[in-house]
């Protein structure tokens, strides 16, 4: 293999300055697919940090996936029977023995539990109403399931627990309504319960769903408002492994019954929505780089042209066939090492310089993220060397199968 | 003794919608140290046939052996692997590789064969340059050579594995009177090594120097014998 490389490199000094003008192509396309996948995915990286940051990891709640079988079809079942719009029983619902599950979740290693009643709240201030999901909590427990706290902005979580009239909710929220720190706000239920709430702490996560559409209040006020005394509907929880979570809640459903939701579930769109997102990304970057294979292919098509009479030669003292195509398979190869280690340092360079960017919409001091990776490195490389390959392989071919005798003829 | 070349019948016909016979009816036999000159007017066959006799191409009738060796049943890996290890050519022009220098050009051909190291490479073909008189030349590129350089050059990688056969398809038409003679000097002298040598020359001079003259017209052998 010695002898047809020293002949590839040989043919691509000759031609420096197509050669380089290939090389460049092919570090473009490299440094564009890492910083490009790299935007994308520390984008997405952030989201889902702020998703499961923000949110419990599974959320129990007082449904069932499938309503047990009616007394019906267990006393017919081989019958035809069909049963449809199967009302609770108990219309004020809830977990049943929630403290009980609480207690045997909270003795499991590694995951924190917290109960929480959540409903429908309307919120007037100004002779506006906002309509929101109202999560009453307990918030010593509450701040073990969520990482809210470190989303606060103005006042605390806790501060719930000492004012049971406090009410915290997502600081755009409070910008739309008007409101601020120490302001009150008249609420009311579905349940008829109206109040007057003080704000005693204001959030943003980036997340517009909960800015905008999610407020905290104490638990037992909560039951009190939703006329559900004593009704916990949702039980937070949250794993010290994440990668525990569908496990985790497969096992809950098993041993209670509830349907327990892990995080995949509940942000199956927004993980839908990522994939689509790759899917688009990762096929116009890896065009790129297989555009930047046609230059690789315009050069080494001139190449053998130009050599059909050193080829002639070389066939004549004795190269095989297989050898002049390696010669021309390892200028591609040449080529495209070139490009990718290029492109790594360009990718590297283009990256770094994104991050200095800030992040539109986002806190001041926060600048965008560029998730670089040795998969992406190595995806990158893959890509342009398969492509090199192949963009040399048909003009490797076509010098393969020249006929040293006409080249000779034609000389003489 | 066996010659180291043997054809038997060799014939070749280029297809097409009116085929064109190069070669037709040659048995040949060719003796180690020997000296052959294939003359003839233009388009008699001569290169076609040097072209056989070297398994650079494949006869459409007859057969070639190779120190004994039949080769028609050979693939075309095969014939390539003989020509590498039992041939050495030299063309009229020198089809010496631009981008390598003399020393490289040389080694061209050991280095495909692969049995000697780096070192061993060098050292050959180094003294193929002195013997050539071109050891100064060692690591200039071609463009940097006269014409007479250029095609010692070739005739030294054309010795580079030591063939027994060197085949010449007129290797003095582009050089001058000079260097031409020189050049017919050089191959005369493979001869006292023991190789066999066969050329392919218009120049009747030159072809004088040989000991076995072989004449074709129109694809065939017309005349072929000894010289004075």
């Amino acid at each position: 293999m010695m002898l047809p490389l020293s002949i590839a490199l040989a043919h691509l000094r000759s031609r420096r300055r197509q050669t380089m003008v290939s090389v460049l192509g092919v570090a473009l396309g490299v440094s564009v697919f890492i910083a490009m996948t790299g935007l994308m995915a520390g984008f997405q990286n952030f989201f889902r940090g702020q998703l499961i940051d923000s949110n419990p990891h599974v959320v129990v709640t007082d449904e069932v996936r499938r309503p047990a079988p009616q007394p019906l079809v267990l006393l017919h079942p081989q019958a035809a029977v069909e049963v449809t719009r199967i009302l609770p029983r108990d219309p004020v619902r809830g977990i049943a023995n929630a403290s009980a599950i609480l207690d045997a979740l909270s003795a499991m290693p590694g995951v924190a539990a917290a109960p929480t009643l959540r409903g429908q709240m309307l919120l007037r201030r100004a002779g506006r109403d906002y309509a929101v999901s109202a999560i009453g909590i307990d918030p010593v427990l509450e701040m073990r399931v969520t990482a809210l706290a470190k989303d606060m902005k103005q006042g605390s979580l806790e501060a719930l627990g000492t004012r049971p009239d406090g009410v915290v909710m997502g600081l755009p929220l409070a910008e739309k309504m008007g409101a601020g720190l120490g302001d009150t706000i008249s609420v009311a239920t579905a349940a008829g319960g109206e109040s007057v709430l003080r704000v005693v702490g204001l959030f943003r996560t980036g997340l517009e769903q909960q800015d905008l559409g999610q407020v905290y209040v104490s638990l037992n006020r909560q039951q009190s408002m939703q006329a559900r005394p004593r009704v916990v509907n949702e039980i937070h929880i949250r794993l010290a492994d994440l990668s525990r979570s569908i496990p985790i809640a497969e096992l809950i459903e098993g041993r209670w019954g509830y349907k327990a939701a892990p995080w995949e579930e509940t942000f199956a769109r927004v993980l839908e929505v990522f994939l689509l997102q790759n899917l688009i990304i990762y096929g116009t970057t890896g065009s790129i780089l297989l555009v930047a294979g046609f230059g690789i292919f315009n050069i080494i098509s001139t190449v053998v042209t130009e050599k059909a009479r050193d080829i002639a030669i070389m066939r004549s003292v004795g190269m095989p066939r297989g050898s002049v195509v390696a010669t021309f398979i390892m200028e591609g190869l040449a080529v495209g090492a070139m490009g990718v280690a290029a492109g790594w340092l360009m990718g590297w360079g283009a990256a770094s310089l994104i991050e200095t960017f800030p992040a539109p919409g986002a806190d001041p001091g926060m600048t965008l993220t560029v998730a670089q990776t040795p998969f992406s490195y190595g995806l990158a490389g893959a890509i342009a060397m398969a492509s090199a390959v192949v963009a040399a392989w048909l003009p490797a071919r076509k010098a393969a199968r020249t006929d040293p005798l006409s080249i000779i003829r034609g000389a003489a | 003794m066996k010659p180291v070349l043997r054809t038997v019948g060799l014939g070749r016909v280029l297809p097409g919608p009116v085929p064109v016979t190069l070669v037709s009816e040659v048995t040949l036999d060719f003796a180690r140290a020997s000296f052959s000159v294939i003359t003839g007017p233009s388009g008699s066959g001569k290169s076609s046939l040097l072209y056989l006799l070297g398994l650079l191409d494949v006869p459409t009738a007859g057969e070639v052996f190779v120190d004994g060796t039949p080769t028609a049943a050979m693939d075309d890996a095969e014939r390539t692997r003989m020509r590498l290890a039992a041939f050495g050519f030299v063309f009229q022009f020198h089809f010496l590789l631009p981008e390598f220098t003399v020393l490289d050009n040389v080694m061209l051909p050991m280095r495909q064969l692969g049995r000697l190291s780096a070192p061993e490479m060098r050292a050959r073909g180094m003294a193929l340059l002195e013997a050539l008189d071109m050891a100064e030349q060692a690591h200039k590129r071609p463009d940097a050579l006269s014409g007479g350089q250029r095609q010692r050059t070739a005739v030294a990688r054309a010795l580079a594995n030591d063939p027994p056969v060197v085949l010449a398809d007129e290797p003095t038409g582009s050089l001058d009177t000079r260097n031409a003679a020189a050049v017919f000097s050089v191959l005369g002298g493979l001869v006292a090594e023991g190789r066999t040598v066969i050329a392919v020359t218009h120049d009747e001079g030159l072809a004088g120097m040989a000991q076995r003259r072989i004449h074709l017209v129109d694809g065939r052998v017309v005349r072929d014998g000894m010289q004075e």
